[in-house]
Order: C-alpha cells, then structure tokens, then sequence
C-alpha cells in the first residue's frame, strides 16, 4: 500500500555536524539488513555451486563452483518453474479484474462509508491466511457448499470435483493476495484530482473516455504496485499449491521446500532460489521500465 | 430497472469481492463453533465449549504464545530500526541514497522462501541452531522494509510549513523534531507497527525455516491441517479477527472524533 506514496522525499539542507546525521540513523536498521539479507543471499550463492562429498554423510557438500548445478535444476524442474510463473500471472489478473472495480467503487462511490469499506479489505488479513486457505479447501471440497450447489443443478457433472485441481490453488492464490492488489489501486485512484475528471467530462468526453484516458493512466502506479506486490509472492508461494493442490499443481516453491528439509540438498534448493530471484528481478525491471513508473523504488 | 443495474453495476461487483473476501473468514468462525471432537472438518452441531476452552488442543497455546512473543520483539526492533531509516531518507540528502532504497526494496521483491532458505542456510553454516532468536531476525529483517514505505510515506505527506513555523518561533531543532514533526509522523509509525505486528504474526514461510523446533500459531495449524485442523485454531484465528477489527474501528473513531473536536475549535 505503502509502496504507491513513496518517493518523493524533502531534503533539507544539514550544517556541519549535521552530515553524519543520516548515516547514524541509517546505520543499525542497514547493517542488520546486511547481516541477514545480503550476507545469506551471498552465502546462498556459494552453496549453489557445491557437490556432494564424495563418501560423506547426507547434508555434506564441498565447493567446486560446478556451475552446471543450475541447468541441472532448472531442467529437472523446468515444469514447476513454468508453472508458477504461469499461476502467478492468471492470480495477477484475477486479482486485478477483482480488485479494480473493488477499488475504484471505495475511492468514488463510498461516501462517507469509504474507511469503514477500507477497514473491510485489510479486515480478512486478520485471521490466519493458513486458517482461510484451509477453509478454501473446506468450501471447494467434495462436502463443501461449492460443489453441491453446482451437482444440484447439474453445472458439473457428479465426477467432476474442484478440491486439488490447478483451479483450486489459483483461487486460492488469487483471495490470498487481493489486498495488496487493492490497496495501492486505492491509493492512487484516491490521490487523483476530481476536478480532472471533471474537466475531461466539460470537454465532451463521456464516462468510458475518461476512464480510458484519464482516470486509468492516473492511477497507473497502483495498478503497477499492485501487480508486483501480487505477483512476487504468487510465484514463490507453495502453501496454497500445497493446502488445494495434488501433486500435478507442484510449483518451485514446493521444490525448494522439499530439497531443503526432505532432501538436504541445499545446492540444488540455492540454485533454484537463484534462479526463481533472478527471474523474478529480470520481470520487475522490465516491467517497471515498460509501465513507466519509477516512482516504486 | 436496467438503468438502475447500469447505475449501481460498480456497486454490485464491490459487493460481491467483499462476500468472496469474507467467505473463508465466516467458514473460519462458524467452524469455531462446531462441536467437532478432533477433525473439525463436518459440521456436527453448535457449541460454545471451543470458545471456553481455547487451550484445548494439546500445544496449541504455547505456538499462540510464541507467536505473540515473536510478534511484540520484531515490531519493537523492525519499528525503530525502520522508522530511523525512514527520517533519513525523508529527512535528509545524502551519498548512497540510491543503493540505501534499493536496499529497502530488494526484500519486499524477493520471495519468501528465498528469505527464508537463505537464511537458515547461513545459521546452519555458522553452525547456530535455528529456534526463537533466529525466528525474530529472520521477521525483523522482512518487517524493516515495510515500515520504512510506511513511516516513508507519512513523512513525505508532512506540510513543511510547520516546521517552518516552529523554527520562526525559536524552536530549537530538537524541540521542533520532539514537539513538532514526532507527533506529526506518529499516525504512521503506529501504522507500520500494527503493519509489522500483523507480518510477522501471520509469518509461516520464513517462519518454517528458521524457527527449528519453537512452535509457532501459523506452524501449528500447518501441521495440524494433515489430520484436521482443531476446533481451538479457528477460536483463535476468529478472536484474533475480532480484536483487530475492534482496534481499528476504535482508532478509526478516535480520529475522526479529534478530527472533529480540531474543526470546532477554530
């Protein structure tokens, strides 16, 4: 949500002694940033390029810079990564067609029921999301609502069933992340000045054309902020594919998981990391870069 | 009637997002109050005896209470160090301000997971034993990006001029920042600690790999959801739910009350 309102920033002008002001403040939140983000990831580079030692105990790895680990585990798990990406991007748009509307009936439509209805799209967030995915799987499932409804009045056929099906676990992605589509789509519609919509209405536009060419590209930096804070987390999720999928829907983050805890095999589970970080950096620049929007970071 | 539809259509749609919002939290509540046994999976009839007794299920407590204590520790820390990095990026120019916001970013664009594996690859390298200190670095390190957007943003939304005005009636700087901008900024930093509070509490991912074997709320209901997950889990997930909801109304009516005591003093 947060992500739409940075940027711009107001410099003052420090004295002297002033100058090492920043750099006190700024100094225990990045070493710890350095110490726990930067260093692992480091870390994480160096073991993604080891290999069993020979006759060792399972978990035992020395360094050889064998970099072919990577097309090794991209190739073994070509499927899931493709699979996320595509399940990432189909809860994108979901996400997006839901929340846009969702957004936009808050920041004009509410009147003065808009903080109640904001309260309302960050309520469900307070419950455990394990405990709704979980009720996801309950309600799609062979005894749940869902399913009967549509038996009875015979919309599936009675061997048809929606529970651990690549649907199921995009539903699931899809209600998971919808929030933080909605809410930076909210902060920009919010921040646009009525009195442009209204101009484009005075020059003979009608309601569609306004939309097209006013509204929507002004609020163009919530759709981007959304997408990426829906995107990011979708593409290396597991819980949902793991809670409402079967083993078809597997997808990297699965992978990961279970190299590193089942398998112990940490150079593969680091090289897939890698790659998952890489692609998913690789997407956001261009992204951004395409959509025009720089005022994220 | 079809101009009706046409008018209110947006309305409608925003309906029915919040009724598939709200499906799975309605589920979560009324399973709370079904007298299940052990698998709390067919509805078998109504009682309040979960809600009396949310202690029930073996374990269940201590992974809430853990999580409580994990929650408390990384917003305290992710609060202070995040909001220091805040005032200096807002606050002030400096060199290596470009590399601190991408620093700030790359966390919130990395996956959990990779936060996670690579986390726990390094304690296990170190050789330190993953349990409750390392599950509260791993949340403070992904919380301190979220509350600097946060506190971030609210300073950037600050009016210069108040602080203009306290410097031209002699306010030293350290007044000015004590009386002046902190209170300003306060709505924010409470938004970015409830913001915290709320990530790591929910936190199974990252939780999973760095917690060893500290159980915590999220960690106990994934385990439990092999088998069912226990009617106590959904009193808590639903409790939760209600006391959240009740703090945000609560400030909600709070401010817009000053807001309004403000208005009729001048």
């Amino acid at each position: 949500m947060a992500f739409a309102h940075a940027g711009t920033a107001t410099a003052s002008k420090p004295g002297r002694a002033g100058m090492r002001i920043p750099y006190l403040l700024l100094l225990p939140g990045l070493l710890w940033l350095l110490l726990f983000f930067v260093l692992p990831l480091i870390n994480l580079a160096e073991t993604s390029t080891k290999t069993p030692i020979a006759g060792g105990e399972t978990g035992a790895y020395e360094q050889t810079f064998r970099l072919q680990n990577y097309v090794d585990a991209f190739s073994e798990n070509s499927a899931q990564f493709s699979r996320s990406f595509i399940y990432a991007l189909l809860a994108t748009v979901l996400a997006l067609a839901i929340s846009y509307p969702l957004a936009y009936a808050i920041a004009f439509k509410s009147g003065k029921y808009k903080n109640i209805l904001l309260v309302l799209v960050i309520a469900p967030f307070f419950t455990s999301f394990l405990l709704r995915t979980i009720a996801w799987k309950q309600i799609l499932g062979e005894e749940g609502p869902v399913i009967s409804i549509l038996r009875t009045f015979h919309l599936i056929g009675a061997d048809t069933s929606i529970t651990a099906t690549a649907l199921a676990v995009i539903t699931g992605m899809t209600y998971n992340f919808l929030p933080f589509m909605t809410l930076p789509i909210y902060a920009s519609l919010e921040r646009i000045d009525p009195r442009l919509m209204e101009a484009s209405g005075d020059l003979y536009a009608n309601g569609l054309t306004t939309f097209r060419r006013v509204t929507f590209p002004l609020s163009m930096p919530g759709v981007v902020a959304g997408t990426l804070l829906t995107f990011i987390p979708a593409a290396g999720d597991y819980v949902n594919a793991q809670i409402l999928g079967n083993p078809t829907t597997k997808m990297i983050g699965n992978v990961i998981d279970s190299r590193f805890f089942r398998i112990v095999d940490y150079p593969t589970a680091a090289a897939l990391s890698f790659t998952l970080m890489a692609a998913i950096l690789i997407l956001i620049t261009v992204y951004i870069r395409r959509a025009g929007t720089d005022e994220l970071i | 009637m079809t101009r009706w539809l046409s008018k209110n259509l947006i309305r409608i749609y925003a309906a029915l997002a919040f009724i598939y919002l709200f499906i799975p939290v309605a589920y979560t509540m009324a399973f709370s109050f079904n007298d299940s046994g052990k698998r709390n999976l067919i509805w078998q009839g109504f009682t309040f005896k979960n809600w009396l007794n949310p202690c029930g299920a073996p374990e269940v407590c201590t992974a809430l209470g853990n999580s409580i204590k994990i929650g408390f520790l990384a917003t305290l820390f992710s609060t202070i160090l995040g909001t220091m990095i805040a005032f200096a990026l807002g606050r002030y120019s400096f060199r290596g301000r470009n590399t601190t916001n991408l620093l700030i970013f790359l966390p919130m664009a990395t996956p959990e997971i990779v936060l996670g594996a690579s986390l726990l690859a390094m304690f296990l390298n170190l050789g330190i034993n993953p349990g409750f200190w390392t599950t509260v670095i791993a949340h403070v390190m992904f919380c301190i990006s979220f509350v600097v957007v946060t506190v971030k943003a609210r300073i950037a939304s600050l009016d210069p001029k108040l602080e203009e005005a306290a410097r031209d009636l002699y306010a030293t700087e350290w007044q000015t920042f004590r009386r002046v901008t902190l209170p300003l900024v306060a709505p924010g930093i409470a938004a970015a600690a409830l913001l915290a509070f709320s990530l790591s509490f929910d936190d199974f991912i990252i939780t999973n790999f760095n917690s060893g074997t500290v159980n915590t709320f999220p960690k106990f209901v994934w385990v439990s959801s092999a088998r069912g997950v226990p009617a106590q889990a959904n009193v808590i997930g639903s409790a939760m739910f209600l006391i959240a909801l009740a703090i945000v109304i609560s400030a909600q009516i709070y401010s817009s009350a000053k807001a309004r005591r403000l208005q009729k003093k001048h």
